[in-house]
């Protein structure tokens, strides 16, 4: 029996969601699949779109591979649009033919809507929404310095955060009287314009474009119907969507009055054989510019293909949660209270800048929608309440108000029933969560694969987490937060203790708050927090048994048991002369020499004992120890800044220099590193760092709790335009914060993720001193620079320190057997007989 | 057949780090001396050769107690091994050897073979 032909018009993530529903479904071997996209790549995530901005490849976004088509036998047609459907034949054509179908699939999605405004053709003139779209709004902004957002909701803010991301001074005007006029009200609308403005995004509302001209200052100036204009040197429109159904409407099917291809509950069009799904096809009368309804409305058809009678979108929850400039805002819901009978509450702090209302049903018995804006962490809660129809409780405002005024604590997952939705990208419910932890998945990480719970948008991560943690614990999976088995605490505790109750050794810490005589979990853990208080020398007395081998030896052991050593080379620039120590020292005593990725020399191959000399001689030259070795700051890489480069606008050598100098010693969770580059070129790779800083033309852009490595993490924008002093100011809360309270071992990155409230609790801590805690933070940075010394200089100025450095201490000569030499590319490497 | 053993003088009591480890050169190769003083004995001695990598480096490993155990874990990959019997803790396959050490005066002495060949131990 020969297949039948099922052809998918569009690649998008619709589009791809169908085919990975229809591929693991019988039906999928009924039919031969083609699936025909008018872009060049293969499917991408639209909704991290601007990710693309921040780093992001099309490889990151992509949602599959072109093996993966192939190993299901799709044939896919990239760079081929669909130009002509007929019905009769059923039949599509391309540029390249014409081609067969027996099923026809229209994900199409659909197109920016552009204003019939005189001027919009401009070449400086752009959508938003494909890649390209995106590489020619880059290029534009090269040579620009401002633009403007047509457009205030979600995508045009969204194109507003990219904009700034580009280093333009951005603009958003909106015809309506506030922003996200959908989502929100007008007291959320103004909220969030005075949060984006704090950020630098100028606001222009009620104002209706009526020509684009050539500008006087910029490139471009936008006439206003108020007789105002803006000059700016690109335009992004994101005035909405419209339905892509061209190939509907020239092939007769049915469509709305305002566009969209008309379907029934099974996704179906006005022709039994052609089928639409996501933003091109409308549903009663609606179009969702979703994801999560594409998705839903992809699995529906996919069963409706499967011969499932029972099969049916029933229309979709439109409700929202996002950051968009990093501000959190949340629409749940009949956000307006348009249901007959409903009842407003809510709760407006200006002071800390939190807005919520929640619209109860007229019986003040069911939620039935929010709004939120400045804070989201009421979100999921109220999302539960609302879709699975929970009783609200008797005074309902306790939902939405602060904890110090009475708030209620947030819905545990207990108290959601196995129906409750918690992704609703792919459609998981509690159940299905217990269902996978009952089949063996044992953490969050091996659940995530299995249900594929928040891999869609991942606004649910939170809510997953605690629900997971939750089911393991009653499944008696035990979710210790203890140290180890010495200490019933955690690091943030043991700090805790140790700040407050004065503890200056482990002896006194584990005699008085612990048990046994401590691990090598442990030990290094008080160590570091010893020495991020007291700042006492890793090597004194009391403290040499709690370092691991590289900070006793302050050096790094390698797989032979030798040690390599990088001298601190602060922001990468060294003089010839200590260049050329460093090249003596290596040759003298046959030390292997390779560049590090943060601008410094290692040198590797040194016995113990040869360690005090080799420092000897690099203290003389004027090097001191680079902390390699240690959970503390690394490096501050830098490019080379506005002293040479062109395009430079700030010091980034110096200030890099700078940073380096202040934070080098500092003891933390793990190891910190920090980069800054002089404009936005970003040649420094900051946004990858702990700690980046890029040059502004007004000063210094921070972003924080970046990562590279094994778990990549772009860093977050958290302050802009910052003076010297500011910057400093405010990288000292940072890091003091992190160091107080991190765990053991945690990156700041993911001690960010695991901040309850995440970048903006960090915020509020640090840039407006919600807790009152940033004089002391700032105390305590300072008597940790004050004491600073060269760990090194210390140890081979004392001879009680270098005994510690002999290989056997009752062999001098004695070389280890077991370091063995071979020489390859011109230099030494060892060779280690397995034993 | 036990071989010939004498008590080397390795070290003396200076040269020992209270709760951590030094190495010492020994005909039989080099050896371990761990140093904790809330034990009773406590004075440990093991092969200063880490079985897993093949380094010499065990003596500068952290020491510690789990499960009441005296252990020191490997500064390479982290094993642990019992100070008094030698085993690794996470693969029973696998344990260093280990030597009777005693305090004599000032000076700390192992037991160690006594070896046939002199040149072996160069």
């Amino acid at each position: 029996m020969s297949k039948k032909t099922l052809i998918v018009v569009g690649n998008g993530m619709v589009g791809h969601h169908f085919l990975e529903q229809l591929v693991a479904s019988p039906a999928a071997a009924e039919y031969d699949i083609l699936v025909f996209g008018e872009e060049k790549q293969l499917a991408y995530d639209r909704v991290h779109l601007s990710e693309y901005f921040a780093g992001s490849t099309h490889t990151d976004l992509a949602m599959g591979t072109s093996d993966w088509y192939t190993e299901q036998g799709i044939q896919l047609l990239l760079n081929e649009p669909v130009t002509g459907l007929d019905r009769d034949q059923r039949t599509v054509t391309t540029p390249k033919g014409d081609y067969n179908y027996d099923e026809l699939v229209l994900a199409t999605g659909s197109y920016p809507f552009v204003p019939p405004i005189e001027g919009r053709e401009h070449p400086h003139c752009f959508v938003y929404r494909t890649l390209e779209d995106l590489d020619a709004i880059r290029a534009s902004a090269q040579a620009g310095k401002s633009g403007v957002v047509v457009g205030g909701g979600l995508l045009g803010l969204e194109a507003a955060n990219a904009l700034k991301s580009l280093g333009l001074q951005a603009h958003v005007v909106e015809f309506a009287p506030r922003l996200m006029p959908v989502q929100l009200d007008t007291d959320g609308g103004a909220l969030l314009r005075h949060k984006i403005e704090e950020l630098g995004v100028q606001v222009h509302t009620e104002k209706a474009t009526t020509a684009i001209v050539a500008g006087e200052e910029a490139r471009l100036r936008m006439n206003f119907n108020d007789d105002s204009h803006l000059e700016t040197d690109l335009i992004v429109f994101s005035a909405g969507i419209r339905p892509q159904d061209a190939l509907a409407r020239s092939s007769g099917l049915e469509v709305g009055e305002r566009g969209g291809i008309v379907v029934n509950d099974q996704c179906t069009t006005s022709d039994p054989h052609i089928h639409a799904i996501g933003e091109c096809a409308l549903w009663d009368q609606r179009i969702f510019g979703l994801v999560a309804p594409g998705y839903t409305m992809a699995r529906t058809l996919a069963s409706v293909l499967n011969g499932d009678q029972d099969a049916a979108f029933t229309g979709a929850d439109m409700s929202t949660k996002l950051k968009l400039l990093g501000v959190d805002v949340g629409s749940i819901g009949d956000a307006h209270g348009q249901t007959p009978g409903a009842r407003n509450i809510r709760f407006n702090d200006e002071q800390v800048g939190h807005y919520r209302r929640m619209v109860v049903s007229e019986d003040g018995k069911k939620l039935l929608g929010a709004i939120l804006v400045g804070d989201n962490s009421h979100y999921d809660t109220l999302l539960q309440y609302a879709l699975n129809g929970i009783a609200l409780p008797d005074n309902p405002e306790t939902l939405i108000l602060p904890e110090s005024q009475g708030g209620a604590p947030a819905l545990g997952p207990d108290a959601l029933p196995e129906t409750a939705s918690i992704c609703s990208c792919h459609n998981v419910t509690k159940g299905d969560i217990c269902g996978a932890i009952d089949a063996g998945c044992g953490d969050l990480g091996s659940v995530k694969s299995e249900t594929k719970a928040s891999t869609g948008c991942g606004g649910c991560t939170a809510l997953l987490k605690n629900v997971v943690d939750s089911e393991l614990e009653k499944r008696g999976v035990e979710v210790s937060k203890d140290l180890c088995e010495h200490f019933p605490y955690s690091r943030q505790e043991l700090f805790h203790l140790v700040k407050v109750n004065g503890i200056r050794t482990f002896a006194t810490l584990i005699r008085q708050h612990g048990r046994g005589h401590g691990c090598d979990i442990c030990k290094p853990a008080v160590g570091s927090i010893l020495a991020s208080c007291w700042n006492e020398h890793i090597l004194a007395t009391d403290h040499v048994p709690l370092q691991d081998t590289n900070d006793t030896f302050m050096a790094n052991m390698q797989k032979n048991g030798t040690y390599s050593i990088v001298p601190r080379i602060p922001g990468g620039e060294i003089t010839p002369d200590k260049l050329i120590v460093l090249g003596e020292v290596a040759k003298q005593y046959n030390l292997y020499t390779k560049i590090t990725g943060g601008q410094r020399v290692d040198l590797f191959g040194a016995t113990l004992s040869e360690l005090p000399e080799i420092w000897e001689k690099l203290i003389a030259a004027g090097f001191e120890t680079g902390h390699a070795y240690g959970k503390s700051l690394r490096t501050v890489k830098s490019c080379v800044g506005s002293t040479w480069c062109r395009y430079g606008v700030q010091d980034s050598v110096g200030m890099a220099i700078r940073l380096e100098d202040r934070y080098k010693g500092l003891r933390a969770p793990h190891k910190v590193k920090m980069a800054v580059s002089g404009c936005t070129r970003e040649c420094a790779e900051a946004q990858s760092k702990d700690f980046g800083v890029i040059a502004t033309e007004n000063g210094w852009n921070l972003y924080v709790c970046g990562n590279g490595g094994m778990r990549p993490r772009h860093a977050d924008l958290f302050a802009t335009d910052l003076s010297d002093e500011e910057l400093i100011r405010t990288i000292d809360r940072v890091v003091m914060l992190y160091v107080r309270t991190a765990d053991r071992l945690q990156r700041t990155s993911v001690w960010m993720e695991n901040l309850e409230g995440g970048l903006e609790y960090l915020k509020q801590v640090v840039l407006e001193d919600s807790l009152g805690i940033c004089a002391e933070l700032e105390e305590h940075m300072d008597g940790i620079v004050g004491t600073y010394q060269c760990e090194w200089k210390t140890a081979v100025e004392d001879p009680e320190k270098r005994k510690r450095f002999r290989e056997f201490v009752n062999a001098p000569a004695q070389k280890d057997p077991v370091q063995q030499w071979t020489t390859e590319r011109d230099q030494r490497r060892p060779v280690l007989e397995s034993a | 057949m036990k071989a010939r053993t004498y008590w080397d003088a390795v070290c003396t009591v200076g040269d020992l780090v209270p709760e951590s480890g030094i190495a010492v050169w020994t005909e039989d190769g080099p050896v371990a001396v761990f140093y904790l003083p809330h034990r009773l004995p406590a004075l440990f001695a093991i092969s200063h050769t880490d079985p897993f990598s093949g380094a010499n480096v065990l003596a500068r490993g952290l020491t510690g107690d789990l499960k009441g155990q005296p252990v020191v874990a490997s500064p390479l990959y982290k094993q642990h091994f019992n100070l008094v019997t030698g085993q690794c803790l996470e693969d029973e396959a696998v344990s260093v050897k280990t030597y009777p050490v005693l305090l004599d005066g000032d000076e700390i002495r192992l037991e160690v073979a006594v070896n046939q060949s002199e040149t072996e131990a160069a």
